[in-house]
């Protein structure tokens, strides 16, 4: 499954595109696991020509593939935190005329999309396709802790371990959806975890 | 009464500063203190030149922060419609003028890691406000400032006394240009352009940077249109049961406050919106010269600028 049609929510609940080719002077390319095949699907040699990418595959492998497109710069790291070292220093050299794309997981793309507006990119110029696990990436309200790739709801969260509901309410500055304690008033009454999207 | 609140001033003081531009000092009447504002903010002015009546928008040039006074620039046009000869020839030191509060159509983007200005003749004066307000703020920023020549580079002398590292001055008659390729690819990520002048230069600036990779949300510009004459015709104003000629050199917008009908305004320039009018029918061309309808909302001719666009044709009538 490469292609997830997000059901319509709540303002804040971010909303990804499709990736296009746009004019620059260099591209950036930022794809995780199935987000190769986004990449696949715009490429040509005249981008491929500026472009860094920088590839997470997470358990899938589209390396030979992107490697076959011949660009400028290749990176395969084996996680995003691997990554970010490098996906900062590429940032922090780059000019004006910089395209980012970005595609793979909302929690990959909503942490990545972070670094870009960091330097200077605003939010809107930013290109996202969001392609392959609809897991999310979960803040606990109440402990703040992170939990990655989150498919169930309630969940349990990772580090205080309360009873959390996943809410659609997202936050670009902690590229998380907001986790609430879903038995806060009657302890003990969790409901059954469901997928997010059933 | 439409537009931004009025403030009653004097002129302090008239400074010719070259052969086309001078400088206006504007006090407030009743002595108290101006507000302050953000670089690139501007004032419309109000001129009674005999039953004429004109409000022209000038950017304000002065530091931000200094509510003392208030200062313009004003670039004198022999070919327009008479507001800038109006203020250069007619109005003298201690004479009693209404101004408007600033407003501000082209201010800095404060997330920006390093502002580039571009100015193109007098197109200069809102960046002159904008430098003084980085001062402040120890924000970064270049200047490109281009003329026809040395003696109508209005401060110039100036910017390169005061910040020789950051203005770049460029002159015609030297067949000096600004390499905006080269200069818009070296910036570095977060750069935001702002670019003031003549519409040519505008356009230029707003293409090439798009054209290079620049995020429409980081290229800004301001121009303001003065309302170019054209054919008179007739406008029926529905909601005051009015008929209103427009003349040859009045705007649509004008010809109406004529009437005594108040209608909103703020930039009488084209660019904020504020004036947008529902037109109800029509048999007959619109004249659009605004920048703020869309080419698709300019089509369908259900509304219109009154501060710049015309009509030509036998029946307009406006939800006015």
């Amino acid at each position: 499954m490469s292609k997830f049609e997000f059901p319509k929510s709540i303002a804040s609940r971010p909303v990804w595109g499709t990736l296009e080719v746009r004019p620059g002077e260099h591209h950036l390319i930022i794809a995780e696991a199935e987000g190769a095949q986004a990449v696949l699907d715009i490429a040509t040699p005249g981008m491929m020509a500026v472009t860094h990418i920088i590839y997470i595959p997470r358990h899938t492998d589209h390396s030979a593939r992107l490697r076959a497109l011949n660009p400028a710069q290749f990176y395969e790291g084996p996680s995003y935190a691997a990554a970010l070292q490098r996906i900062r220093r590429v940032l922090e050299d780059a000019h004006m005329g910089l395209q980012v794309y970005l595609t793979g997981t909302e929690g990959m793309m909503g942490q990545a999309m972070n670094e870009a507006m960091a330097v200077g990119i605003p939010h809107t110029a930013i290109q996202t396709e969001h392609r392959g696990a609809i897991g999310r990436r979960m803040q606990c309200v109440h402990c703040k802790g992170i939990t990655e790739d989150v498919e169930v709801d309630p969940f349990v969260c990772a580090h205080c371990g309360l009873n959390l509901f996943v809410r659609d309410h997202y936050s670009r500055r902690l590229a998380a959806y907001q986790g609430v304690r879903v038995d806060a008033e009657d302890h003990g009454n969790v409901p059954e975890p469901r997928g997010i999207y059933e | 009464m439409s537009g931004a609140e009025k403030i009653q001033v004097k002129v302090t003081e008239i400074t010719p500063l070259n052969d086309l531009v001078t400088r206006f000092r504007f006090e407030r009447v009743d002595g108290g203190q101006l507000p302050t504002f953000s670089g690139g903010a501007h004032t419309v002015v109000e001129m009674h030149d005999g039953p004429v009546t004109r409000l022209n928008p000038y950017s304000l040039m002065s530091d931000p922060f200094d509510q003392s006074s208030y200062t313009i620039s004003v670039r004198r046009d022999d070919e327009g419609r008479g507001g800038s000869l109006f203020m250069h020839r007619q109005v003298n030191l201690g004479d009693e003028m209404t101004i408007s509060y600033p407003v501000n159509l082209f201010s800095l983007d404060l997330r920006a890691r390093k502002h580039l200005f571009l100015a193109g003749g007098i197109g200069i004066t809102p960046f002159l406000a904008q430098i003084k307000q980085l001062d402040v703020l120890h924000g970064q920023w270049e200047l490109h400032y281009a003329c026809r020549n040395h003696a109508l580079a209005s401060y110039a002398d100036d910017l390169t006394g005061r910040y020789p590292n950051e203005t770049r001055l460029y002159y015609d008659d030297q067949n000096q240009a600004i390499d905006l390729k080269n200069l818009l690819s070296g910036q570095p990520l977060g750069t935001h352009v702002y670019v003031c002048g003549p519409k040519g230069m505008i356009d230029w600036v707003r293409n090439t940077a798009a054209t290079e990779g620049w995020p429409a949300d980081c290229i800004h510009y301001e121009e303001f249109l003065a309302p170019k004459p054209g054919k008179p015709f007739e406008v029926r104003l529905a909601q005051s049961d009015k008929v209103v000629h427009v003349g040859e050199n009045e705007s649509l917008l004008e010809a109406i406050e004529r009437e005594g009908v108040d209608a909103p305004y703020l930039c009488r320039g084209g660019a904020c919106g504020q004036c947008e009018t529902v037109v109800l029918d029509h048999a007959g061309n619109f004249v659009h010269r605004d920048h703020w309808l869309t080419d698709e909302e300019k089509a369908a001719g259900k509304k219109i600028m009154p501060c710049v666009s015309r009509f030509e044709g036998k029946t307009l009538v406006l939800d006015r």
